[in-house]
């Protein structure tokens, strides 16, 4: 868990983004070419037109405040469609979505906080998204059924975990933690696109806002692993982490997904291991950092072998070299890993400066050229 | 073929009026990139020390083509970013790859342009090739410095344990030393001196990034107010401890001295060095609170030199020639001097260095330091052993951190690469 940053569903949508610094915005705006036209202000949120064709949107947004803002556009409930963060008082921005005929809901966010002022506008017509070629469409709908397996199989998991905490039997939770979180961390960037599910269940103590409550994984980590005690608070929060992780289990089938997203997800994952796993901020209290770490490049390896077909094609080096990091990281994962038939890994207090350098090293490897996958996707 | 050809071509290659790295961006492509970089090489001539202070702030750019590298007798610059990289791949064939990569990025960046295709303006579902906080500042007099460690010849690696040559030596532990490993050693390692420490940072950030999978940075030092200076008609600079540091280094004009002391020479082993040198790094953790409460008759009499002038005890200013018996027999100058070594001289390039301060409050400063030398072991070795047994100053300063590199010769040409002359 971390802060908001570019998600797996907007990732479709940033393509604007840098036209707006290269000016190419001015252009539309003097053509009037359909673009939606909002003027943010620290009190309003204006669109210039309620209804719009579906297909390829453009949001031209003017921060006509005082203070920094952030725009969204909102699926009804809540999902992110796509999103542009630090609009500076006076300038301009605009971001591109791929909207299918429906409900969606603008915000602005003054300030870049809460729930924002909010507009409700509507798609219409049968505008579509662009065509995908047959193999981005398999990529996409290969991912979309991993990302419920994982959600599917992690359920019961997080069920034999939670029960454990309600009997009270502290080894056993202990040993149920770490599997419980294997599906999620493998498949986070998705989960993390439901934005409300994310800081329920795998915030970490340093990661509360004010006024937040500190719900899920990482609260019963310190109490088994650092208080060693199990409090009927905890058993609640059991019960909470299940009804939680139910909810996306509902919502995972209905992300956003297209192969560029698939290609930052795996990107992310890394990113997730980089500044929070080699670290071993992650699992501070039970040191299951490892068995994240891999979850993590499973969930990325899962990433780029499905879109490999595409990516082989458009950036045969990249697939070479992404071929040989994943081994060469996964090796060197074995390394820590005594029953190769478990998720059973050394625990990262146990792993010295030197090996942790060895570790980040290759993670470093890895996620450079990953980094370049989500163009190869989008060639 | 002569080396003073050569040099007189780099200085009339000086280019007062560098582009910056703006100027060819957005344009895409390196070719065209490295096409406007020899458009501008053309221009002033700079010819003494003094106008190489006004290239300074003029930005200029330093030719990164030559006989020898630049970064070694060229005017030392204001910043410096130094990093060590262990090799991680065993293929030969990748490290060479890698070598070409960083030539290439190492051609832009010291022209002061962006690597690959810049900033901006590329693929928006992909990285920038530059990560861009260079933009917009000019060359800065970058030059970037790369070295080979002894870990690259070691049997069954690359293949090139026959061509290590002996005057690379593993240092020995001298008396007093503490070296953190974490600070020392190193498969590769890149000197990037500038007069803006944003345009050094940039070099080194680049190269690491364009390495991830084949090198990994072992361990990296910032430094500033350069200790030591090539150009002695400028201000000699002052260390950490107030000091004038430098006075009798070797100028980067005196060719006669360079090739004595410096240079590696044809037949002095190792043909493939021939016009490089080897560079010893050290980090020089110093005292500083123990220091500042020493009296000034002590702290002169540690140095053998006086505090405001620089001048040799019993002299009157600072470039007279120094009575190295007028001196306490324990102090600095006079034990580092030739003539208390036989003669062994070495070219120094050291900067200042403070990464905060420690766990006790104890700024962490220093001299983080940089010396040339033909052969390591008439240069450095003789000159830190007598040091480290008997120098006064050893009570204030403590050796933390320690390297040795072999330093190829230059880049020739847009066809030449770092290392060609020990991979081809």
């Amino acid at each position: 868990m971390r802060p908001a940053r570019l998600t797996v569903v907007t990732a479709v949508a940033v393509v604007a983004a840098l036209s707006a610094v290269t000016g190419c915005s001015e252009k539309s705006d003097a053509s009037g070419d359909g673009a939606v036209r909002v003027k943010a202000s620290d009190t309003a949120c204006e669109v210039s037109t309620k209804e719009f064709p579906a297909g390829k949107v453009v949001f031209e947004v003017e921060n006509k405040g005082s203070k920094v803002t952030e725009l969204y556009v909102l699926f009804p409930d809540d999902r992110i469609v796509a999103e542009r963060e630090n609009i500076g008082p006076g300038t301009k921005a605009s971001i591109t979505a791929e909207l299918k005929a429906g409900d969606y809901e603008i915000a602005c966010k003054p300030g870049m906080k809460g729930d924002g002022i909010r507009q409700t506008v509507k798609a219409t017509g049968t505008g579509t998204v662009e065509k995908r070629s047959p193999e981005a469409d398999a990529a996409v709908a290969s991912y979309r059924k991993y990302v419920q397996e994982q959600a599917d199989e992690t359920l019961p998991k997080a069920q034999a975990f939670a029960d454990a905490v309600k009997a009270g039997d502290i080894e056993a939770a202990k040993k149920a933690y770490s599997l419980s979180r294997i599906g999620w961390e493998r498949t986070e960037p998705v989960a993390e696109s439901f934005g409300d599910i994310d800081p329920k269940v795998d915030v970490r103590e340093d990661g509360l806002e004010p006024g937040q409550e500190w719900t899920g994984w990482h609260k019963l980590e310190k109490s088994l692993f650092a208080d060693n005690k199990i409090d009927d608070a905890d058993k609640k929060l059991a019960e909470t982490l299940i009804a939680d992780l139910t909810e996306w289990q509902k919502k995972v089938g209905q992300a956003e997904i297209t192969p560029t997203s698939i290609a930052n997800g795996a990107k992310e994952l890394l990113d997730e291991v980089a500044t929070g796993k080699v670290t071993g901020e992650e699992e501070r209290y039970s040191h299951t950092d490892l068995v994240d770490f891999k979850a993590n490049v499973e969930g990325a390896e899962k990433a780029y072998e499905l879109l490999k077909p595409i990516t082989s094609k458009t950036d045969p080096a990249l697939s070479a070299e992404l071929d040989k990091q994943f081994a060469a990281l996964n090796n060197l994962l074995e390394k820590y890993r005594p029953n190769k038939a478990a998720y059973e890994y050394t625990a990262y207090d146990k792993v010295g400066e030197a090996e942790r350098k060895e570790l980040s090293d290759a993670v470093n490897a890895l996620a450079e050229p990953l980094s370049k996958l989500a163009a190869a996707a989008a060639k | 073929m002569s080396e003073s050809t050569s040099e007189q071509e780099q200085e009339q290659e000086q280019d007062k009026g560098a582009p910056s790295r703006r100027a060819v961006l957005g344009w895409g492509g390196a070719g065209l990139a490295l096409g406007a970089a020899a458009a501008g090489g053309t221009a002033a001539v700079l010819a003494s020390g003094s106008d190489m202070v006004s290239a300074a702030s003029a930005g200029a750019a330093v030719p990164f083509h030559g006989e020898h590298q630049a970064g070694i007798a060229s005017a030392v610059q204001d910043r410096l970013h130094f990093a060590a990289f262990d090799v991680k791949t065993k293929d030969r064939g990748e490290l060479v790859r890698l070598l070409k990569d960083w030539t290439e990025a190492a051609r832009l960046m010291t022209a002061g342009h962006p690597v690959g295709e810049g900033g901006y303006g590329g693929h928006p579902q992909a990285p920038p090739d530059d990560t861009g906080e260079a933009l917009g500042l000019k060359a800065s007099r970058l030059t970037l410095t790369v070295g080979f460690g002894p870990g690259l010849f070691a049997k069954g690696r690359f293949g090139l344990e026959g061509k290590r040559p002996d005057a690379l030596v593993d240092l020995e532990l001298f008396p007093g030393d503490n070296l953190d490993p974490a600070r020392s050693g190193g498969d590769l390692c890149v000197q990037a001196c500038a007069d803006d420490p944003q345009v050094a940072v940039h070099a080194i950030r680049q190269l690491a990034r364009i390495g991830f999978g084949k090198t990994a940075v072992r361990w990296s030092q910032l430094g500033f107010g350069k200790t030591s200076s090539t150009t002695p008609d400028e201000q000699t600079p002052r260390n950490m401890m107030g000091f004038k540091d430098g006075t009798r280094n070797i100028a980067g004009t005196d060719k006669a001295a360079l090739e004595k002391h410096v240079w590696v020479g044809a037949g002095d082993g190792g043909d493939w060095l021939t016009g490089g040198s080897y560079l010893v790094a050290r980090r020089i953790r110093m005292n500083i609170e123990t220091w500042d409460r020493t009296s000034l008759g002590e702290q002169e009499d540690i140095f053998g030199r006086d505090k405001g002038e620089g001048a040799p005890v019993g002299k009157s200013k600072e470039r007279d020639e120094p009575f190295l018996k007028a001196m306490k027999p324990e102090a600095h100058v006079r034990l580092a001097h030739p003539d208390s070594n036989d003669g062994a001289t070495i070219l120094r390039r050291g900067y200042s260095f403070t990464d905060g301060t420690d766990g006790l409050g104890r700024l962490d400063a220093g001299l983080f330091f940089l010396a040339y030398q033909r052969d390591v072991r008439t240069g450095f070795v003789p000159i830190q052993r007598k040091l480290a047994k008997s120098d006064v100053l050893n009570e204030y300063i403590q050796h933390v951190g320690s390297a040795v590199f072999a330093v190829p010769p230059g880049v020739r040409d847009k066809d030449d690469w770092w290392g060609r002359t020990l991979f081809a």
